[in-house]
């Protein structure tokens, strides 16, 4: 367990070391990730992409239901059509 | 339904999610490929103990940081587009399309948190021996990272290893090995990586070149060109090489897309290898296409037979005999295969139609029916022909696919005169000396952008209008969402990729002119 804490601890401090160290194009990067992941995943992500089925439909079978019917309703469309 | 969707839908879902695979692809092979030119670097470095080596090494590990850190989970936008634009596709594709992704996720995830952390915060904090093991796993987690995204790309071009289940309504993974060893998948990881080599090469010959063209660093630019120029020249022959198997197997598993790429209508033997051509459009039609012929063409007679047959007897297929079929070659027409797709549409509709009624018997007896061999050789993997409404319709823009086709391979050769020419003048000793070389070196640093972007513009161009070959169309996969969401995504996203790669550039070019920390 001393060993496992020890580990962790050196770890933390390996990376908290190196990100104190940081020069300066690093820290640049890094405050372009945090705005490039904070528009991706809280505005993007939240507003824009929601998942299609999993938003509109509670169960795989619905889901399954919806998909089937989008790919066989092409079907019944090609019928009258010709 | 699929018809009443409106096109203007299906292109901007189309062209939003080109704008970020375009995007996303010019971080990717940079980082593929000096991830192994650094390996090789601080290799020389552990082993000779020059410090000189250390400093190099570092100074190319600050551009790939940059490149690395800006292109982070750019790709994930993407994977964002299949749920939310293409539900229906994502949905039928199952877990033969999640698999290789989620892989793919916990590799990255793995890979940036531990070893790339190593890499930058480890120098003199852990073992030479250490950090050099950490250096070559981000080259090689990199490159099996690609590889799961490639694997997937490649089912979408030739689906096997699956099982349609209509319960689910989604394919079944069944054989994952042969997902993983499709040839398709095999051809495209070795070119697609190797091409990643060549991009980075390049683009550390270019670099080099500049600082000798200002008479500064010309340690670091000299003994980076050899490695630069070495990893280049055998990163370019064998991009040519598995490009051209790559195209064999076009001719065999997508002989449309193949035929496109040639501009070739009527299929013949003794069929000559365009090595430079000019289309102009004709008079003439398939159905409602209008037909292109060459207004200018420098061929060479016999060789296309050679190269995808053995022989210039060998009959390459043409446009025409894939729409029209040809029963001596045994090649069936559209026509019939529109058929055959509608016949397992309907097996799905009497599925679906059972279901409402809760027919046990009945939904036990197509259950069935999807997995005999017969219907699914037959029938099944023809699906999508079912949505399709003329023949002519399964031809992709043949412009769009010769151009992208001969424009790659014209390059991909000046690629190997151009590090061939590096290594020549820099073993003569009069690299320095030959400016109009390093401006040559310099200027053609995005080249290999533009060939690499161009093959994967001929791999999606090229088999239109599918987006899983002959099982299902774009416009079948295309979720039902406002044009108008679409577009505004699209706005976002191009003004963030342009953001994000005008801070790339800037940063590099800054890193650039200070050059290495002595």
């Amino acid at each position: 367990m001393k060993q496992y804490f020890s580990l962790l601890n050196s770890l933390f401090h390996f990376y908290y070391e190196g990100f104190c160290n940081m020069s300066d194009w690093g820290r640049k990067v890094w405050v372009i990730i945090i705005i490039k992941l904070f528009i991706m995943f809280v505005i993007l992500k939240i507003f824009f992409f929601q998942d299609f089925l999993y938003k509109n439909y509670h169960t795989d079978k619905e889901r399954s239901e919806h998909v089937l019917n989008q790919l066989t309703n092409s079907s019944d469309n090609h019928d009258r059509k010709h | 339904m699929i018809e009443n969707i409106d096109l203007s839908l299906v292109d901007w879902s189309r062209a939003q999610f080109a704008l970020t695979a375009v995007y996303h692809w010019l971080f990717v092979p940079l980082t593929l490929g000096l991830s192994f030119i650094l390996a090789i670097m601080e290799t020389i470095y552990v082993k000779t103990g020059n410090e000189e080596w250390r400093q190099i090494t570092r100074f190319w590990m600050t551009l790939f940081g940059i490149n690395f850190a800006i292109g982070i989970a750019t790709g994930i936008i993407l994977e964002f587009e299949f749920g939310t634009n293409w539900s229906n596709y994502s949905w039928f594709v199952g877990d033969i399309f999640g698999t290789p992704l989620a892989v793919e996720g916990i590799l990255a995830f793995f890979l940036e948190s531990t070893f790339v952390a190593v890499m930058f915060f480890g120098w003199n904090k852990v073992s030479k021996k250490f950090h050099l093991v950490s250096t070559w796993l981000v080259a090689v987690g990199a490159t099996l990272s690609a590889l799961w995204i490639l694997v997937a790309n490649a089912w979408m071009q030739h689906p096997v290893g699956m099982i349609f289940n209509p319960e689910t309504a989604r394919n079944e993974m069944v054989n994952f090995w042969a997902v993983l060893f499709n040839q398709v998948a095999v051809d495209k990881f070795l070119h697609t990586v190797s091409s990643g080599f060549l991009l980075a090469s390049m683009f550390v010959l270019g670099i080099s070149a500049w600082y000798l063209i200002s008479k500064r660093e010309e340690l670091l630019a000299k003994r980076s060109i050899l490695i630069a120029g070495v990893f280049g020249l055998l990163s370019s022959l064998m991009v040519a090489f598995t490009g051209d198997q790559s195209a064999r197997t076009v001719s065999k598993i997508q002989p449309v897309k193949f035929a496109s790429m040639e501009a070739m209508y009527e299929g013949k033997t003794n069929a000559g290898l365009i090595a430079f051509g000019i289309l102009k459009d004709t008079e003439k039609k398939i159905g409602d296409k209008t037909i292109k012929e060459f207004a200018f063409k420098i061929q060479i007679p016999g060789l296309l037979s050679v190269l995808t047959g053995g022989d210039k007897d060998s009959y390459v297929q043409g446009l025409k005999d894939h729409i029209s079929g040809n029963e001596k070659l045994g090649i069936t027409s559209t026509p019939e295969k529109m058929q055959r797709g509608k016949f397992a549409m309907d097996v799905l509709t009497s599925y679906k139609r059972a279901r409402l009624i809760n027919d046990t018997a009945q939904i036990s007896a197509i259950k069935g029916v999807f997995k005999e061999q017969d219907f699914r050789d037959k029938y099944f993997r023809y699906f999508g022909y079912a949505s399709v409404d003329k023949p002519e319709d399964v031809i992709p823009n043949v412009a769009v696919s010769f151009y992208s086709f001969h424009l790659m391979v014209v390059l991909g050769f000046l690629f190997i005169m151009i590090f061939s020419v590096a290594l020549y003048l820099l073993f003569k000793g009069t690299l320095s000396d030959n400016k109009w070389f390093l401006w040559i070196a310099l200027l053609s640093i995005p080249l290999p952008y533009i060939a690499s972007e161009l093959g994967w513009l001929l791999t999606e161009i090229g088999r239109q209008p599918w987006i899983i070959q002959d099982m299902m169309t774009v416009s079948q996969a295309v979720s039902q969402i406002s044009t108008g969401s679409v577009i505004t995504t699209f706005i976002l996203f191009a003004v963030l990729f342009t953001g994000l790669l005008i801070s790339e550039v800037s940063i590099l070019l800054k890193q650039i002119k200070t050059g290495p920390k002595h």
